[in-house]
């Protein structure tokens, strides 16, 4: 059996494949720290994926009517309703702080230290403006009268599943905030300039990750 | 890839000096692992005396004043759930599985040293979460382990007040600890091994750690998500889990919720925890009967696969744990037919277990006899497994005692066996001490009759049709008088078999003290963990320089070798030149 591993010459086909996949001392070539965030972010996707399945279930279990998404959350602009408004400015806004990441990343890996910290910086502002965004959005609905226990519009299992799936990302918004300004700030201070900048990269895999994630929530909860 | 050669071998850690942190903030993988070993004992011991409590109850119905009918859910719920979270799951992943994954791949720690720290401190928050709900007003929840709602909120459950808030908030913290704890196990296994130390050569113990820990990071979230929705319908009144509900008369609060949804949740965690439980002892059984039969494990690369297998159809089995729920017909044909298909993977495992014993030059110590011991309750376990997954088997025998015999055989019993195994195995490596061998074979004796002699007729009271979770069966005609006399003798069973572990305890502290001191291999085993300079192993395990594996884990008797094992990080070269052809030869 050893010899098997042993030599090459003598696996084939199928075991030569599995062979070449597990000969190292590193199954991946990435550093520990990214592993783990990505191993991290699978089991926030299983979090978040069986939050929007348990959304669906009630939606079908509730005996009261949904409401409609669109009239819900329209937002009166110079006299005019416009349906999904804020939303629409705050998913936008979302992704284009991937963007901001992104470019981030890429100005750490050219070593750009100070550009990298500036558009990490902005891309925490945009998170915060979300967030900030959020709260006006559930300020709204409370207004209306909308509880996680009660909903005037129908279903009282659309505010509880609102307000906890939305409350958990923005959360993880918040966190990333944080997150992106801790190390915003270390890398202002020159404590990765030994080890390298990746961190960037691994907090920028955090940010698009919570960004995905708004676009299915946004799918499902706005668009249904 | 050169990149990776040499990693770490330079970067011995310094050995910190103080008692605090070298003993209460370490951040050494071994030193987390003790801690995490023994809270996990001493909440199993919880446990135990829990259910000592409701076979009193049991067998002498009545005679015990402060047993009453709320006590008896509640210690039902928190036994169950002590038993299967806070101590397998705990001691398999949090202690063994950070004491041997290092050692065994050839590691100077986990990845992340301080937050595999964090990850102990944050379990013991969630223990003392727990045993603090014993503490509240109301108690803890009594709501059975697998805390069902709507009852398990309501008014008329035991611990409905606070006790099932402090469960689902212990239930959370543990996993937010479980997390920490399984990204460093992953990522020390994909990316931390020594040279030499391909995936196939690793063995099976880390093998099954290693997937065991892959399940719980995609399963446990089920279970966090599952219990923030209950905590919302319990404290804000939201009715996820609550359909429209008359009590005493009265409309309460809730409507439109689904509570079928929470045992679809509760299961997609709950079968794969069984897994999370059972494929480290898989991985820890293998490579103590290769180490004590002195012979290689049969079928090393089948045995991966299956473990691989089984974790991966783990996740498509759950819902046969609810065929009485009243779910879709067509599901329950789905799941049967999963759940069958597991097991052949299943007895794959075992055939290749009793063929490595076969012909083998078995020693008959310990954890040997405990090793055997499981392959005995396992397959009893697993074969009334078979009859259960089947759905109109399952129909009748669902919610009596069939069932908790079937899953103390196959979870309850049979993991623990392992445990046994693995504490008399790896003891010498621990702590430096023998354990005290009589007392080791009276414990193992003890054991393994007393559990049959409790759970074995607990199938037979299945069938006679006594329901699970019942304080007491007050004048039930189709029960003879008889099944109060099996339930009397189960009981005096149960009592010796708790007994033996005092016995246990007494051998681990006695032996410490005053036990023989250890010699650095005394299995005269292969894998890395025993080949470490000092014993035990020092901050930093392998010295200055890291070993270099050149074999598996299982060369033991190989023909023509000088002994009859060659340890894994021995090149050919150390092995005599006639020794090294017959053993090219021998090799496959
Ligand atoms: C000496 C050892 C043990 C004894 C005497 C024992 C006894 C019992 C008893 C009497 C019950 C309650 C049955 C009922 O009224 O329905 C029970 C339930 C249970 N036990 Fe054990 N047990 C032992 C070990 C274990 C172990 C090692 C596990 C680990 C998996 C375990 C897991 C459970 C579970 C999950 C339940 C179900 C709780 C519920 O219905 O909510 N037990 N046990
Ligand atoms: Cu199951």
């Amino acid at each position: 059996m050893s010899g098997q591993s042993d030599s090459a010459a003598e696996a084939k086909g199928w075991h030569s494949v599995v062979d070449d996949w597990a000969a190292d001392q590193r199954t991946f070539r990435v550093s520990w720290g990214k592993l783990m965030m990505w191993i991290f972010l699978l089991g926030d996707t299983f979090i978040f994926s069986i939050f929007l399945l348990s959304y669906m279930t009630v939606r079908l279990s509730a005996t009261d009517a949904w409401p409609n998404a669109s009239q819900v959350f329209e937002l009166v602009v110079f006299g005019q309703t416009v349906p999904l408004f804020l939303i629409a400015i705050m998913t936008f806004i979302l992704i284009t702080s991937s963007g901001t990441m992104a470019i981030a990343v890429s100005f750490a890996y050219r070593k750009q230290k100070q550009l990298a910290v500036y558009l990490m910086l902005a891309t925490a502002v945009l998170g915060a403006s979300f967030v900030a965004m959020q709260a006006f959005e559930w300020s709204k609905l409370i207004a209306d009268g909308v509880r996680p226990w009660v909903n005037p519009m129908g279903a009282a299992q659309f505010g509880a599943a609102f307000f906890m799936i939305t409350g958990f990302h923005g959360l993880h918004v918040s966190a990333g905030v944080i997150y992106l300004l801790i190390v915003a700030r270390k890398l202002a201070r020159g404590d990765y300039d030994q080890r390298g900048y990746e961190i960037v990269e691994i907090s920028g895999l955090y940010w698009h990750f919570v960004d995905l994630v708004w676009v299915f929530i946004f799918a499902f909860f706005y668009l249904w | 890839m050169t990149m990776s050669a040499g990693y770490g071998d330079t970067q011995q850690h310094d050995g910190p000096g103080s008692f605090w942190t070298r003993y209460v903030w370490s951040q050494d993988h071994k030193v987390i692992a003790i801690q995490y070993s023994l809270t996990a004992i001493f909440v199993g011991l919880v446990a135990l005396v829990l259910s000592a409590l409701m076979r009193l109850q049991l067998g002498f119905p009545g005679q015990f004043s402060f047993i009453d009918s709320t006590h008896y859910l509640q210690f039902v719920t928190m036994h169950g759930m002590i038993m299967v979270v806070y101590l397998l799951t705990a001691l398999l992943l949090g202690g063994f599985g950070n004491y041997l994954i290092p050692l065994m791949v050839g590691a100077r720690d986990m990845v992340f040293p301080f937050l595999n720290m964090l990850s102990y401190w944050t379990y013991l928050l969630s223990v003392l979460v727990l045993l603090a709900s014993f503490f509240v007003p109301g108690g803890p929840t009594g709501a059975g382990w697998t805390l069902y709602p709507p009852q398990a909120i309501l008014p008329g459950t035991p611990g409905s007040e606070a006790g099932i808030l402090l469960m689902l908030i212990s239930l959370a913290i543990f996993i937010v600890a479980f997390t920490m704890g399984g990204l460093n196990y992953v990522c020390t296994v994909l990316q931390a091994r020594t040279r030499g130390m391909t995936l196939m050569r690793m063995p099976l113990t880390v093998w099954g750690i290693f997937v065991a820990t892959i399940l719980g990071l995609l399963a446990f979230p089920a279970l966090l998500v599952s219990a923030v929705m209950m905590f919302l319908d319990k404290t804000v009144g939201t009715s996820f889990f609550m359909p429209v509900i008359i009590s005493l008369g009265e409309q309460l609060d809730y409507g439109g919720g689904s509570p079928i949804l929470f045992q679809h949740l509760f299961w997609f965690f709950g079968h794969p925890e069984v897994y999370i439980v059972a494929l480290p002892a898989f991985g820890i059984v293998s490579d103590i009967l290769a180490t004590h039969a002195r012979k290689n494990i049969f079928g090393y690369r089948m045995m991966v696969w299956a473990i691989v297998a089984i974790g991966g159809l783990s996740f498509v089995v759950w819902a046969h744990h609810m065929y009485v729920s009243g779910m879709n017909p067509y599901f329950g044909f789905f799941f049967a037919t999963t759940t069958l298909i597991i097991a052949v993977p299943t007895a794959l495992k075992v055939y290749n277990w009793v063929l490595t014993l076969w012909q083998g030059n078995i020693h008959l110590t310990v954890p040997m006899l405990f090793a055997i011991g499981f392959i005995f309750t396992f397959v009893h376990g697993g074969l009334t497994g078979l009859f259960l997954g089947n759905v109109v088997v399952d129909l009748p025998l669902s919610d009596t005692y069939f069932v908790v015999g079937h899953f103390h055989m196959v979870m309850g019993v049979s993991p623990v066996m392992v445990l046994f195994a693995a504490i008399y195995h790896w003891f010498p490596k621990v702590s430096g001490k023998l354990l005290h061998d009589g007392l080791g074979k009276l414990h193992f004796w003890g054991t393994f009759i007393g559990t049959y002699l409790v759970f074995l007729p607990m199938h037979y009271l299945g069938f006679l049709g006594v329901p699970r979770r019942y304080y007491a069966m007050a004048g039930t005609d189709f029960i003879p008088a008889s099944a109060q006399s099996l339930n009397s003798s189960i009981t005096v069973a149960a009592l010796v078999v708790a007994l033996m572990q005092l016995l246990f305890i007494a051998n681990l502290i006695i032996s410490l003290r005053w036990g023989k001191a250890a010699s650095a291999n005394p299995w005269h085993a292969t894998t890395l963990e025993w080949q470490t300079p000092q014993t035990p192993p020092a901050h930093g395990n392998f010295g200055p320089q890291l070993p270099t594996v050149y074999r598996w884990a299982y060369d033991y008797s190989v023909p023509g070798a000088r002994d009859d094992f060659i340890p894994q990080h021995l090149p050919d070269s150390a092995v005599a030149v006639d020794d090294a052809q017959a053993y090219a030869k021998a090799g496959k």
